[in-house]
């Protein structure tokens, strides 16, 4: 790393604006908190004073968790709000909500919300720094983070390795993070699934586009599935989610084209049986849990790093 | 609007391309005529005319937008018929066709006349769209022959598109008995569904969702069809694409009964736009590529699109200041339409003559209203416009009543600085 970089980012809204050396700064910096949550004791003074405010329009448990762990874990003060985008469309607006959380002078807003760009919207309008947990269908830069740390921390590295995203690339805001994220540090980044899934353009994000699976997962590194949100099928994107897990889930057989050292990543929570099976959910070359761990320190090295901005 | 004693327009550079004029001339106003139209010093006539010199100045045919939003009745917190005409005016518009996708929408004769009730002592002259459908639910027809009586010179379901192909068709058949055009807004709502900007590389890096150009371009089929095959006009509202421009010319090569209009942000503004997630860069149709604008360019140059209408669309911080998905559509386009299509002009995209045809002469021809033209005789709409006058356009000069443009902040040249409208004057900032 160059002597003279400086991370100077007061907003963590995609990893689109982040560059090479930010991310390997945000990683190097997560790799150094990761020791903590592994003491008897895991807590540090280093965010003691701070107020951080985790705003969620979205149902959400294991990203405002680990968010919350890794606040308290540096001894900073946290608050959840779980609102709900109804209750928005009721009275207050999401400009008016931040601009009465930033009255009360947060250090940090950790946003969820289901409109792609509402991150952006409030650091238009109030200057409390901003960490985006995920926003419609754009980006969820901590889980892209997390993914990272774990591929370089299994495999050593991440540049030249080939990953494989499969599934509902279109809805996914976690494989538009990936897709983003693992180009800019160098690795082959293949996406397949049903061609309803693929957004127009996702080859100028840096995926190679594959019509077929095999073609997608045959030497890969890292294969990562994507959750199916039966939640968002109003389109009639799949025929059904028995054909789906027959043509496009992981299955063993499937996973036997990879490389031998390959591992699996799943963002969860799995449907399991639809995109991948419990064999491969659960079996040695998973590393969904790792994935979890590397959360909370990611999500630490962020905090810390915004905070140091602010 | 006080009567005036008549008015003398010295120095100006006539452009009337519907008598084949452009030089300078002096301009005699009275009564709301145009009395006389002469070389500069000779005319003496009425000793009592205010006498205004324009030297420097285009004197042009009164402009006309055929598509405005005004949002009375209904949505006066964004935009009244008189602030609307007030920025009409201030744009150098002498008259405006209103939309019918008011509330309550103007499907009847009740709501026509209500409209234009109101537009007495307005800014600008209002011409009135009834709506194709009744209550616009395009399920059946309006009962546009009523409103015809009451004074609607067109109509249209905008906004609200005519999904039914047999409606489309009775209407383009029906509105002949009153010989009125129709308006179409091409949009297959089935596919843009709930996309909110243009599909392509940028909605998917932004995660928005897309309205693939087909939406519009299907329709634009369609309607061109039903008009060759009814034998009656259609008007296609706002065309965005480079597509829907190649329809629309093959139409004409074969004279089809088409005409068609674009808005200043087609043909000045792309997709990228949208970045950051700018909701005054949020319409419908959505800001497209840079090729469509250059087809768009192309277009007005050769006659494939006969008017450039502005579509302002005023919308408060209410339904802008939100996420971008849920924030209303459409941008407000009275007081920047003059300035973005005069950097055609600088472009060398057309001349003088071809600007004053896009914005007067066509859409009178097309709305079979007065005006297009400053013929000795017809009425006394001109609209006057400093074509090297520079100004930055900020949120305090903005005159409509929501401030939704795209275009603030950015510094523009040439504007109407005199508009007259029936031998009154409405705006000057001479
Ligand atoms: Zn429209």
């Amino acid at each position: 790393m160059k002597t003279e970089y400086k991370f100077d980012h007061k907003h963590i809204l995609g990893i689109a604006q982040l560059s090479y050396d930010d991310i390997e700064y945000i990683l190097h910096t997560a790799e150094s908190f990761k020791e903590i949550s592994s003491r008897s004791i895991k807590k540090v003074p280093t965010l003691r004073g701070k107020t951080i405010i985790n705003l969620f329009f979205e149902p959400s448990t294991r990203t405002r968790l680990s968010f919350e762990i890794a606040a308290k874990r540096m001894s900073a003060d946290t608050f959840n709000i779980s609102a709900s985008t109804s209750s928005a469309v009721k009275g207050e607006t999401l400009v008016d909500t931040a601009k009465n959380l930033q009255a009360m002078n947060p250090d940090v807003i950790i946003i969820r919300h289901s409109s792609s760009g509402a991150p952006t919207l409030l650091t238009d309008h109030i200057y409390t720094s901003i960490i985006n947990a995920g926003d419609g269908t754009h980006e969820h830069p901590s889980q892209g983070l997390l993914d990272l740390m774990t591929v370089k921390e299994k495999k050593g590295k991440i540049e030249g390795l080939k990953v494989s995203i499969i599934g509902d690339i279109g809805h996914s805001r976690v494989a538009h993070s990936n897709i983003i994220g693992f180009s800019k540090m160098g690795a082959h980044v293949s996406v397949s699934g049903p061609a309803t899934f693929m957004p127009v353009g996702i080859d100028k994000l840096g995926a190679k586009v594959c019509d077929s699976m095999q073609e997608a997962i045959s030497d890969a590194d890292v294969v990562m599935p994507l959750r199916i949100q039966k939640e968002r099928q109003k389109d009639p994107l799949i025929p059904s989610f028995r054909e789906y897990a027959s043509h496009f889930g992981i299955t063993e057989n499937m996973f036997e084209l990879a490389k031998p050292d390959a591992m699996v990543m799943h963002p969860g929570p799995i449907n399991r049986g639809v995109e991948l099976t419990p064999e491969i959910a659960d079996g040695a070359r998973s590393v969904i849990l790792d994935q979890v761990a590397n959360g909370v320190a990611v999500r630490m090295a962020l905090l810390y790093l915004v905070i140091g901005n602010s | 609007m006080a009567a005036t004693q008549g008015i003398l327009l010295k120095n100006g550079r006539i452009i009337d391309p519907a008598n084949g004029i452009d030089m300078a001339a002096d301009v005699l106003i009275e009564n709301g005529k145009i009395v006389s139209v002469t070389e500069p010093g000779k005319l003496s006539g009425n000793a009592n005319a205010q006498q205004i010199d324009v030297a420097g100045c285009w004197v042009v045919p009164g402009l006309i937008d055929m598509h405005v939003h005004l949002r009375e009745p209904g949505e006066e917190y964004k935009e009244t018929i008189l602030s609307g005409t007030r920025a009409a005016s201030a744009g150098g518009f002498t008259a405006v066709a209103c939309m019918p996708n008011t509330d309550p929408v103007n499907d009847c004769s009740v709501v026509t006349r209500m409209i234009l009730e109101k537009s007495h002592g307005a800014y600008a002259r209002v011409y009135p769209v009834g709506t194709i459908s009744k209550s616009g639910k395009g399920e059946a027809l309006a009962e546009i022959g009523d409103m015809k009586s009451a004074g609607i010179v067109a109509i249209s379901d905008d906004g609200r598109p005519v999904s039914d192909s047999q409606l489309m068709r009775r209407a383009l058949e029906y509105s002949g008995n009153f010989d009125l055009p129709v308006i179409c807004h091409s949009e297959d709502m089935y596919l843009s569904r709930t996309g909110v900007m243009n599909e392509g590389a940028l909605s998917t890096k932004l995660g928005l969702k897309g309205i693939p150009s087909a939406a519009e371009e299907i329709m634009v089929y369609r309607d061109i069809k039903l008009a060759e095959y009814t034998g009656r006009p259609v008007h296609i509202a706002h065309a965005s694409t480079r597509e829907s421009i190649n329809l629309i010319r093959s139409a004409k090569e074969k004279g089809s009964p088409v005409t068609a209009e674009t808005a200043p942000h087609y043909f000045s503004l792309t997709e990228k736009a949208v970045e950051g997630y700018n909701t005054n860069a949020k319409m419908n149709p959505p800001l497209r590529t840079e090729e469509d604008v250059a087809s768009i360019k192309e277009a007005l140059a050769d006659g494939t699109l006969d008017v450039i209408a502005t579509d302002h669309a005023p919308h408060s911080t209410l339904e802008k200041e939100v996420e971008f998905d849920v924030a209303a559509n459409g941008i407000i386009g009275l007081e920047t339409a003059v300035p973005l299509t005069l950097n055609l002009v600088r472009e060398g995209v057309f001349d003088e003559a071809k600007m004053v045809e896009l914005l007067s002469v066509n859409p009178a021809k097309i709305l079979k209203v007065d005006g297009g033209s400053i013929s000795e005789g017809s009425i006394a709409d001109i609209t006057v416009i400093n074509p090297e006058k520079e100004f930055q356009y900020t949120i305090d000069k903005v005159v409509s009543k929501s401030k939704n443009s795209p275009f603030l902040g950015r510094q523009l040249k040439g504007m109407a600085v005199l508009t007259i409208v029936g031998g009154d004057i409405t705006f000057s900032s001479l």
